[in-house]
């Protein structure tokens, strides 16, 4: 929050403002008061029962007592400031307390939160308490000094200062005003710069930043790697389970037709086996999208072989790269290969498209072009967005260049470590 | 083709159902399984024990459930140069047909798309023809390789390289007249055109064929 643009603006007093420093300073100074009498209670208890062990326990528990104390704190920080602030833990890696335990122990934010914890308990509530004082309940005094005045009584501000006459109560009446006024602008300020501490102390730092996008990262690559485990499965089942009874069923149904004589009868098992043949066309073609093997078994190199054999476009495959890539990096490749190949197929219009390959350095270098129309649109929802999503997950780029009238050039880069030479990795060329 | 004697099949296959109905049409034309094993290294020893006429094997099998088919296979004719081998595969892939032929002279070898076996008599008709010698490949390898426009396949018609494709798929120049439904002696003058044009030695024919069906494969 800008405190000092919200301070300059016109109509700041009518605004929220005043009144949401106030209520972050009261409840500060609520929650201030409420973890000091905690604390001091448990320290008291367990220090009692130190000597039984019992409150040793106890005593131990006292140091993560920060972490709930800073959680409602980040939560309580979204009272002055819209950007919320990001939980500085890591996730335990294994459940149960003792995971948590483990984690927390180790992670520098859990000491941190901690030291805030005490400041809290020890300056900042009563700092607060003392500013909302000063700020809300003074002017509240003197404007509302005529009320216990009128019923004959009077109204105490300060030890031996007090407002005795209706007199002394009208007076009471601007001064309070100016007051609030200068109290409004008292209380929003601490408040901002209570706020601005709470966040520096509570936000991640750097290096803690770092290890939550690493894990965000890291769970995305999983996720994906186990969505290509299950493919594989799938692919597995199938080849094993419905393949296998189909080419059964056809292989019986082939061996009856040599035996049958003709007639209805001949008829309808040639049928039967002509429709099972279809099925086992689609049944493969099936398998084939949802995992090919060819990808498994000879890697990168082979499946975009296959993959342009397949194209409907005639596609000229410049592949220099030999040996295989770990399973992500080719997986991620084929995938972006065939969605170029489908584009250029479904959109493009054009009679020639070209994959050239190459590994330099650390990086897969994959370019697809073609000569049609060109103007494809990274915006326009063909499958780009989805190609830069899995990208993603390997840490590769994308870039594309498609004017109108062509040609388009799809270039992708992938960091990969050099690959690992193996037999039967690139595919056949001409010698 | 006149009527052959039986030959003896060692049959290497890991799924039951396909297995049983590898063996229901090599038995009902006339053929005997000798042995029939689950996986690659009882392969091996199956070949030792019985010295098959041919071996029959899927390419995915145990123990890693990848290609150790093929590379039994591979292995087994390393051993014996002249032993038939026929190798089914689940989903047809170029680079596999390609190490096949490459590992031997591409002579009594065939590779075929293992859905192929539901056409029984093609099937046996495959078996017999590359227990006899000759070169069986599926003509899905085939329509992949056809999409790569590459030298000096360039040279060819169309019409010589749908006779090209017939001649790696192991047909007879009697087969190829009817599949194309023209003349035995145009196919012959095909045939003259691509070995002609892909500057294959004059020599015996079928070995001039064999040459071709490589040159096809390996552009």
């Amino acid at each position: 929050m800008e405190v000092m643009t919200v301070l300059r603006r016109r109509g700041f007093l009518v605004s929220a403002w005043p009144w949401r420093s106030l209520a972050y300073l009261v409840t500060s100074t609520i929650s201030g008061a409420l973890v000091l009498t905690v604390v001091a209670a448990v320290l008291l208890v367990g220090g009692t029962l130190a000597s039984v062990l019992v409150g040793l326990p106890m005593l131990a528990a006292l140091a993560f007592a920060g972490v709930p104390v800073a959680a409602f704190e980040r939560w309580r920080l979204r009272l002055m400031d819209a950007e919320p602030v990001t939980d500085p833990h890591r996730a335990p890696d294994r459940p149960g307390v003792g995971g948590w335990l483990a984690v927390r122990v180790r992670e520098s934010a859990t000491w941190r939160e901690l030291g805030f914890t005490i400041l809290l308990a020890t300056i900042l509530w009563p700092l607060d308490l003392t500013i909302a004082a000063a700020g809300a309940a003074v002017p509240w005094a003197l404007l509302t000094a005529w009320i216990p005045v009128l019923s004959g009584g009077r109204r105490g501000l300060w030890p031996g200062v007090a407002i005795h006459t209706p007199g002394q109560a009208i007076a009471a009446l601007p001064a309070g005003i100016v007051l609030l006024a200068a109290g409004a602008y008292l209380v929003t300020v601490v408040a901002a710069g209570r706020a601005a501490l709470t966040r520096r102390l509570l936000s991640p730092r750097p290096d803690e930043a770092a290890l939550l996008l690493a894990e965000v990262t890291g769970s995305r690559a999983r996720l994906v790697n186990a969505f290509e485990a299950e493919r594989r499965r799938i692919e597995r089942d199938l080849h094993d389970g419905a393949q296998q009874r189909l080419v059964a069923v056809a292989t019986s149904l082939g061996l009856a037709m040599l035996d049958l004589p003709p007639g209805p009868a001949a008829d309808h098992v040639a049928h039967a086996h002509r429709e099972a043949r279809k099925a086992l066309v689609e049944l493969r073609e099936l398998i084939h999208g949802i995992h090919p093997q060819v990808l498994t078994q000879h890697g990168l190199g082979a499946a975009v072989q296959d993959a342009a054999d397949r194209s409907p476009v005639p596609v000229a495959l410049t592949w220099d790269i030999t040996g295989r890539m770990p399973a992500a990096v080719e997986a991620t490749g084929y995938f972006v290969v065939c969605e170029a190949l489908a584009n250029v197929a479904r959109h493009s219009g054009a009679d020639h498209a070209w994959i050239t390959a190459a590994h330099t350095g650390d990086t897969l270098r994959l370019e697809i072009g073609d000569d049609g129309a060109g103007g494809a649109d990274p915006s326009g929802g063909s499958g780009l967005t989805g190609l830069s999503d899995r990208l993603a997950v390997v840490g590769g780029t994308l870039a594309l260049a498609s004017p109108s009238g062509g040609p388009t050039l799809l270039r992708v880069e992938i960091p990969c470590p050099k690959p690992v030479p193996s037999v039967s990795s690139s595919p056949r060329t001409a010698p | 083709m006149p009527e052959a004697r039986p030959l003896r099949v060692v049959l290497a296959e890991d799924g039951a159902l396909m297995r049983d109905g590898l063996i229901a049409v090599l038995t009902r034309f006339g053929h005997e399984v000798v042995q029939a094993v689950a996986d690659a290294p009882s392969l091996a020893t199956a070949v030792e024990t019985h010295e098959p006429d041919i071996v029959v094997t899927d390419v995915r099998m145990p123990p890693t459930l990848t290609d150790d088919g093929l590379r039994a296979a591979i292995a087994l004719r390393e051993r014996d140069p002249r032993l038939p081998v026929l190798v089914l595969s689940q989903y047809i892939e170029a680079a596999s047909a390609g190490e096949l032929l490459d590992s031997t002279d591409a002579r009594a070898v065939g590779y075929l798309l293992k859905d192929r076996v539901i056409d029984v008599t093609d099937f046996a008709d495959a078996v017999r023809q590359v227990a006899g010698g000759g070169t069986v490949i599926d003509p899905e390898v085939v329509r992949h390789l056809l999409t790569r426009r590459r030298d000096p396949l360039d040279r060819l018609t169309p019409r010589e390289r749908e006779v090209l494709a017939l001649i790696a798929q192991g047909h007879s120049n009697t087969a190829i007249a009817q599949e194309l439904t023209v003349s035995a002696a145009a196919v012959g003058k095909h045939i003259n055109n691509i070995l002609a044009k892909l500057d294959l030695p004059p020599d015996a024919e079928v070995h001039r064929r064999v040459l071709a069906v490589l040159t096809f494969l390996r552009s």
